[in-house]
């Protein structure tokens, strides 16, 4: 069966897409899937670093692209999950060394071996955009409940329909528990009602992801974090079951969690 | 009669100079520009310029000044033939008269009066510019931006930019069944709803120029 290509995209940066990425990647080759995640962003790449696999990296998509090497040489295999490979981007490059249809050709070379393609695009609205929704068939964009962040997802939607790239369907990221108990954020609700747009997935904010970062060891693989259930949560939803969201209003901090356990204790 | 007359055609806009010294007749279509400079953005003009004779000095001095706000000369329509080849010279199109298209006869008269019915979400970063009325079902996010030469319709949620009557019609109105826009045009009248906490809930309302200033009112049946 030819693998589904999933682009991951925002508009603007920092949001969470190479987390998002690295971690429904893993998420959905812990499933059982065969899994590529691509790393859009040329010259500032940085999947390879969440994934805790750039010492590996010999050769990279624009090698690939300009026929340097073999697409199969270039695809590094994970260490925590057997069938997933990273294809990494190039640092000491730009956007322009990889062009759109580049990019639907490699797709289209790994489609039959593969059960998803996941890409991750870089911040912005072009070259490396462009570059990473040409061989998409379907578009995850992630966003955090900020106004400026919902504003770039909604121009980012925009430019899908626009290339008919879709259906789009959202992650809302970083969603800080306190913030929404206490009113002083925009609520997923808000941020639903405005993109209109298929809810894939929400993620709670949570510290852990920063140390797994820095680690190289995604938060999927962490299974007392409340966003790594949450991104295994949207690697199903992928899949086509129903999970319910996780209902973040709810979700203890960590000193509550504290409190429980000595209460408990 | 102004001595400027801008309309807006299926093609591109008509601009009509009348009579009168030139230099008079320019700085009215200068101001004309800026003051609705977002609506002739990236627009077509054919000049008419009646039996005017005009040098090749004079029709670059209009296209330049066109081109300063992002409009394009394409033709210059008279019947004056040292005009026209002033203007050929220029490598623009001429003609001695302007001929409506031919049209079925059930149209009205004047496009301008025509509309559009547009059904989508009109997302941040796109937009949609009309010489006639504009009808929006769907919602307008904040960062898009409806410009129209007539009213403008929309039945959804209003929160980004939009401009009716962007020709200099102050006439005419804008209704959304929630009108929470970044701001507001009406004609040459500029409004930002004001500060502080978004209402509960929203009631359909319609902005319109009164005395001089834009005010909202509740949008009801019969207004």
């Amino acid at each position: 069966m030819a693998a589904r290509v999933i682009t991951i995209t925002s508009g603007k940066g920092g949001v969470g897409k190479t987390t998002t990425t690295a971690n429904l990647s893993v998420a959905l080759g812990v499933l059982g899937q065969r899994v590529v995640a691509i790393d859009a962003d040329i010259g500032l790449r940085n999947l390879d670093v969440l994934m805790g696999l750039e010492n590996r990296i010999v050769y990279d998509i624009v090698d690939v692209a300009e026929g340097y090497c073999r697409l199969r040489q270039a695809l590094i295999k994970d260490k925590h999950v057997s069938e997933l490979y990273l294809l990494p981007a190039a640092q000491t490059r730009d956007k322009t060394a990889v062009s759109p249809e580049d990019m639907t050709r490699l797709c289209d070379q790994m489609r039959d071996d593969f059960d998803f393609i996941l890409i991750d695009s870089p911040a912005g609205i072009e070259r490396g955009f462009r570059n990473a929704i040409a061989p998409a068939d379907e578009v995850l964009i992630v966003t955090t409940p900020e106004v400026a962040a919902v504003r770039d997802a909604d121009r980012i939607i925009g430019l899908v329909e626009a290339e008919e790239k879709g259906p789009a369907s959202l992650i809302i990221n970083r969603v800080k528990p306190e913030m929404v108990r206490y009113g002083n954020m925009l609520n997923t609700a808000d941020v639903v009602e405005i993109l209109a747009i298929d809810l894939k997935g929400i993620v709670p904010e949570d510290k852990a992801i920063i140390v797994s970062t820095n680690r190289g060891v995604p938060i999927v693989l962490d299974h007392k974090a409340p966003a790594g259930l949450a991104f295994r949560n949207i690697a199903r939803r992928l899949l086509g079951e129903e999970v319910p969201f996780l209902n973040i209003r709810e979700m203890p901090n960590l000193i509550e969690r504290l409190a429980r356990f000595v209460r408990q204790g | 009669m102004a001595s400027v007359n801008i309309k807006g055609t299926k093609n591109g806009l008509l601009v009509t100079l009348g009579e009168g010294e030139l230099a008079s007749i320019l700085t009215e279509l200068e101001e004309r520009l800026t003051g609705t400079a977002s609506f002739f953005k990236g627009a077509w003009v054919a000049l008419t310029v009646g039996q005017r004779e005009m040098s090749i000095e004079e029709i670059g001095h209009i296209k330049a000044l066109l081109a300063q706000n992002e409009v394009s000369l394409g033709a210059v329509i008279s019947e004056a033939p040292i005009t026209r080849a002033a203007a050929r010279h220029l490598g623009l199109e001429t003609k001695r008269s302007f001929r409506p298209e031919p049209r079925p006869e059930w149209r009205t008269e004047e496009e301008f009066s025509e509309g559009v019915l547009v059904r989508c979400i009109l997302r941040s970063g796109q937009a949609i510019r009309h010489p006639g009325h504009v009808v929006i079902i769907g919602d307008v996010n904040a960062g898009a931006e409806v410009i129209a030469g007539g009213d403008i319709i929309i039945w959804g949620r209003l929160r980004g930019t939009v401009h009716a009557g962007a020709m200099g019609d102050d006439q005419a109105a804008v209704c959304a069944l929630d009108l929470a826009p970044t701001q507001l045009r009406i004609g040459k009248h500029i409004a930002r709803p004001p500060e502080g906490k978004p209402r509960r809930k929203p009631v359909p309302e319609m902005a319109f120029v009164q005395e001089g200033i834009i005010i909202v009112k509740p949008w009801k049946s019969g207004h």
